[in-house]
């Protein structure tokens, strides 16, 4: 049964495929019959993902020796792109986490968007992400990975803007998909490059010739390629200074926000660099340019969600800096570490997306935090539910991102102690501001005028299979063995380091206390820390403008050169042509004025030439005869 | 020599033009049924064509010939390999999209298309031609019918229509005089008289006994280049072309952006590289340096346009110059690029157009932000317009991403700069793309546009014939490239042995 599963990989993409193929051309209008298409595909490509891990355990497949099919999709100019499944541990790890994921959140979407008349087209534009991202995650090179990359990049742009009559939304949907197609650019230069240089793409004929290439030429040049390839996880992942988009991404249904912005696809850029990192981990500068901006961009989205005030958009910061962390682990060198949190990351902040979708919901779509308050009365389940997320983001054990992230600054501890420390600030100010979230809407005393009501079961549930996985998921990780699985070249140490576990405890704790003081007890206030902070709380609050600056750099490059251009091609270009025929217009005038149909003009003009050329003839004749002397 | 398969496909739409003449001119059934059913008719043999295409054996398939004009050495002859193979499937396809396009005309539709008709049956004869006399006859007919149906069906809006009609047969007519005496030169210097003929395949045959020296093809290309540059829109000679998009009706536009351009490109390929390999090899470095300005500058300049018809079509210019660019780097790999583009660009633009005309019709806006939130009242529409866009910006899984991937691939080792650039463009491309598409469809719900019928029967046909292609080819490139690479790969030869002829920065490149 594992066998079938692991030779029918390539159905695990193509179930959700033909999926979205049924609804979109068939059960697009009827409700009920999409979501349970959908469900269905999704949950068959669940299960196939379970048999492929039974396959890989049993089979014992390790990162090493992948399996493989390939088929090829084109020849062209000598080039030969294959499409096909390549399947190892790591393989295995995603395509579990995908099919969860986006089956809760299918199931999940029954109860949101039971009232939107557009759910059948929610769905198949569900089936088409998870389609994507499945086939992104079993690509074989790079080609494929690029194809499903924008594939789902497309999904998100449709998903951000599937509320399309909402001005905000179509304006985020465009901003995601052109900042990620900036990095898509420096992506699809890195891949030219390596089709170029090695006349393949495909990861497993790379991962020999890659050394090779190396022993005889060095690094420099394969140095310009992985640079180029992670502009690609920068845009995608949302790192600085590409992480624009993923904000103001949350204009989308919240269940977009848990499974594409939180969940999946924006780890395709850490997947990618973890798929190649045979290259990678060979290319010293480039892993410390990862694991730098990878580090910054933890410390500096964490240090914007601090300040911010809707639910989603806390959430969405605290995602670009969970990805930061990500990338730290990868340039540290740590391949375990970094799928180890993008796993239970996964987990925790899928449940923490549709918490908030449950709570906005409940709200009746007020996202602000701070017109919440004393919401676990009112929605139990859901406050639990949140409370575990957040304590598994904060780090405390045995949930599961005490595991995960203590693995990261273990490992970044191993080779850098500033990053270690920039690592450990961040962790916490996560502590403090996931726990402000919790505080702030849950606690305190319920308003009067607040609407909020528990959810109902399609919504529950998945909230609750999404807990108890952030809470196992990395104590299973850890002690079922997860590094003897996914890692590359030798298996990493993996106990834990008690005086870095110990202190990022003790860091978390004070960090949530902090929080406690500040948003339940209010022993200082908030105000007060605000207006002291002065320039510092405004940066953080307007996310260092950076939108601002980006819009002027546009304005400037784009749209006034653009109406440059235009006056150029209208004025000068155009202004040649038609210069040239209005030369040729008006020499015609010239030419045409002995020829007015006047006979008296032809006449007079006819003896001027007949005097003119008797006269010549006569000039003529006088030259030759004083030539000849009269001789003729 | 069998059924004369592409002869039936040529002289379709030229019998059906004649039945035409025979209808009464109110009878606008019948007229537009018959036109439809020659449209019909051709792509189904196309299709039938492309598919029986065998790759495994390749050269020329389909052949004709029959003598004409002895004495001149001019012949009708015919046939497709697997460059002209694609791009005849490519005129079935827009051919039926057109006529649909087209279906409601109530200004004597009669005329009209009679005039289509013989304006696909010209662009036709041109794919399958195999003689440069042929070729030269049924490139300068095309320019006819388009001269009029811009006159008398066109629309005025930056300029008068008279105005870009004159415009736009005297740019191409001066282009064409030019490539007209480059090609007297070829035609004189390839044989001695009483031996001459117009044949493609004996033009070769001269070219490679050393029949043109290399001053003759470094003084020669230019002539032709002049010529086909100008009708593939090449940077700086594209004035013509966005202002004819905004003043032709939308068949003409379907046309003169998805056929006339590439048959330019074509020609280029056909008549400028293959039989002046050395001539182009000089001048490379220079028009791929304009190619890609010309990418860069039409991409800049759509950023500023609001009228739909000249958006699309600064895009166009913006998306030859890809197709330029792929061609003049003179390797295997990026002339089957370019191929594959030109067949891609051609459906994505065709289809674009057959969306403009179809809201053009109902509405007579076209510009945006006029034309707002349309995806409210018709879904079609937006699918349409949709599909169009993610082509043109190069989405996987769609026609046009490969070619592209592949020309990039072919240039970027070559001139790295040049192509740097080119892809930068798939930024702006984006940009543009994505503005159009959220102002146009998207955003609040304008009630303007509540009563605007959505696209249903005869007016769906252009997006599910070119949607069809658009997806397939997108998702199954192989059935494109295969019949593409058996086209390509005989003319390698020829691209190594000038790998290492001079260009006009001297030396190797």
């Amino acid at each position: 049964m594992f066998d079938f599963a692991l030779h029918h990989t390539w159905l695990i993409p193509l179930l959700p495929a033909l999926s979205f193929l049924v609804i979109g051309l068939g059960t697009r209008q009827d409700k009920k019959t999409s979501a349970i298409i959908g469900i269905t595909a999704i949950g068959a490509s669940f299960l196939l993902s379970l048999g492929v891990v039974g396959a890989v355990l049993t089979n014992r497949i390790v990162m090493a020796e992948p399996f493989v099919m390939k088929t090829v999709w084109a020849r062209i100019g000598g080039m030969e792109l294959g499409m096909g499944a390549l399947v190892d541990p790591l393989t295995a790890m995603m395509l579990v986490v995908v099919t969860t994921v986006a089956l809760m959140v299918n199931i999940y979407s029954v109860g949101y968007m039971e009232h939107d008349p557009g759910m059948g087209r929610f769905f198949a534009f569900l089936s088409l992400f998870a389609a994507s991202m499945l086939g992104l995650v079993i690509s074989v090179n790079f080609l494929q990975m690029y194809v499903f990359w924008e594939g789902v990049g497309l999904c998100s742009y449709l998903l951000i803007g599937f509320y399309y009559y909402k001005i905000s939304a179509r304006e985020a949907a465009k901003k995601a998909f052109i900042t990620t197609r900036i990095g898509d650019f420096g992506m699809l230069l890195g891949i030219l490059l390596i089709q170029i240089n090695f006349g393949t793409v495909d990861f497993i004929e790379l991962k020999t010739l890659v050394p090779d290439y190396i022993w005889v030429s060095g690094t420099s040049f394969l140095t310009v390629i992985g640079l180029l390839l992670f502009i690609g996880p920068i845009g995608k992942s949302g790192q600085f200074p590409l992480h624009v988009w993923l904000p103001d991404a949350m204009e989308g249904p919240t269940p977009v926000s848990a499974l594409i912005h939180a969940a999946t696809m924006v780890v395709a850029g850490v997947y990618l660099i973890g798929r190649a990192y045979f290259i990678f981990a060979e290319l010293p500068v480039v892993l410390h340019v990862i694991a730098w901006l990878g580090g910054f961009t933890a410390f500096f989205a964490a240090s914007i969600a601090i300040t911010q005030r809707p639910f989603k958009r806390i959430l969405a910061y605290s995602t670009i800096s969970q990805l930061g962390y990500m990338m730290l682990a990868l340039g540290v060198g740590s391949l375990t570490a970094s799928m180890f949190h993008l796993m239970t990351h996964a987990f925790f902040k899928a449940l923490m997306f549709l918490c908030a979708g449950a709570v906005i919901e409940a709200m009746h779509e007020e996202a602000d935090i701070f017109k919440m308050g004393g919401l676990r009365h009112r929605m139990p389940v859901t406050f639990k539910c949140m409370a575990i997320g957040v304590l598994a983001i904060a780090g405390l054990p045995p949930f599961a991102g005490f595991f995960s992230k203590d693995a990261i600054l273990a490992a970044a501890a191993e080779v850098s102690f500033p990053l270690y420390l920039l690592a450990s600030v961040t962790a916490f100010m996560t502590a403090f501001y996931m726990s402000r979230l919790l505080f702030v809407a849950f606690f305190g005393e319920v308003r009067d005028d607040c609407p909020a009501q528990e959810t109902n079961a399609f919504m529950r549930w998945p909230l609750v299979v999404l807990a108890v996985l952030s809470v196992i998921s990395g104590a299973w990780g850890h002690f079922a063995g997860f590094g003897d699985w996914v890692f590359y070249g030798v298996r990493e140490e993996e106990a834990i380091n008690w005086t870095i576990a110990g202190s990022s405890i003790v860091l978390s704790l004070v960090a949530m206390w902090l929080a406690y003081q500040i948003y339940v007890v209010k022993r200082w206030s908030s105000y007060q820390i605000a207006r002291r902070l002065g320039v510092i709380y405004d940066l953080s609050f307007h996310a260092y403008y950076i939108d601002e600056i980006y819009a002027y750099f546009r304005e400037l490059a784009v749209d006034k050169v653009g109406q440059l251009a235009l006056w150029v091609d209208n004025h000068i270009v155009d202004g040649i042509v038609h210069g040239l025929g209005r030369l040729t217009k008006g020499l015609s005038v010239v030419m045409a004025l002995p020829q007015n149909g006047d006979a008296q003009r032809y006449v007079a003009i006819f003896y001027t030439g007949v005097i003119a050329l008797v006269a010549y003839s006569l000039f003529y004749a006088v030259k030759i005869l004083s030539v000849t002397g009269g001789a003729f | 020599m069998g059924f004369p398969l592409l002869s039936s496909i040529l002289l379709a739409p030229i019998v059906a033009a004649f039945a035409l003449c025979f209808v009464s001119k109110d009878d606008r059934e019948t007229i537009r049924k018959v036109a439809a059913g020659a449209t019909i008719f051709m792509l189904c043999l196309t299709v039938y064509a492309f598919f029986s295409f065998d790759t495994t054996v390749g050269g020329v398939q389909f052949a004709e010939k029959i003598p004409w004009v002895e004495d001149l050495g001019v012949s009708y002859s015919v046939g497709v390999d697997g460059i002209s193979m694609p791009l005849l499937l490519l005129v079935g396809v827009i051919g039926i999209s057109a006529v649909y396009t087209s279906w409601n005309t109530e200004k004597r539709p009669k005329e009209f298309f009679i005039l289509l008709l013989l304006l696909i049956a010209g662009v036709t004869g041109t794919f399958i031609a195999r003689d440069l006399f042929l070729f030269l006859l049924s490139y300068e007919l095309f320019v006819i019918p388009v001269f009029i149906m811009v006159l008398v069906w066109g629309s005025t809006k930056r300029l008068p229509k008279e105005f870009v009609g004159m415009k736009f047969i005297v740019y191409l007519l001066m282009g064409s005089a030019f490539m007209l005496v480059g090609v007297v030169l070829l035609y004189t210097a390839a044989y001695p008289p009483g031996e001459r003929t117009f044949d493609f395949d004996a033009l070769r045959l001269a070219g490679e006994m050393g029949r043109f020296s290399d001053s003759f093809q470094i003084s020669t290309f230019p002539l032709l280049l002049l010529g086909f540059g100008s009708l593939l829109s090449m940077f700086p000679f594209h004035s013509w072309s966005p202002d004819g998009h905004a003043a032709a009706p939308t068949a003409v536009s379907m046309i003169h952006a998805g056929i006339l351009k590439k048959l330019g490109a074509y020609g280029l390929i056909r008549v400028g590289v293959l039989l002046l390999p050395v001539g182009a090899k000089y001048w490379s470095p220079l028009i791929v340096t304009t190619a890609v300005m010309g990418v860069l500058y039409a991409a800049y300049v759509v950023m500023a346009q609001k009228d739909l018809k000249y958006i699309i079509g600064y895009s166009s210019v913006s998306h030859m110059g890809y197709i330029l660019l792929g061609i003049m780097t003179l390797n295997a790999t990026s002339v089957s690029g370019a191929v594959a583009n030109m067949v891609a660009h051609g459906m994505m633009t065709a289809l674009f157009f057959s969306q403009i005309g179809y809201i053009y019709e109902r509405t007579h806006l076209r510009s945006i932000p006029e034309l707002r939130g349309l995806a409210h009242y018709m879904p079609h529409l937006t699918i349409g317009f949709m599909l169009a866009g993610m082509t043109s910006l190069g989405l996987p899984g769609l026609i046009e991403f490969l070619p592209e991937f592949t020309i990039f691939v072919g240039t970027f080792g070559v001139y790295p700069v040049q192509a740097l650039i080119a892809i930068f463009v798939i930024v702006f491309t984006a940009l543009y793309v994505l503005r159009l598409l959220a102002t146009l469809l998207f955003g609040p719900a304008d009630e303007k546009y509540a009563d605007v019928p959505d696209e249903q029967g005869a007016s769906m046909v252009p997006l599910l014939v070119l949607g069809v292609f658009i997806v397939g080819f997108g998702l199954f490139p192989g059935l494109l490239m295969n019949v593409i690479n058996c086209g390509i790969e005989p003319l390698a030869p020829v691209f190594e042995q000038i790998a290492n002829a001079p260009t006009l920065m001297g030396g190797v490149r």
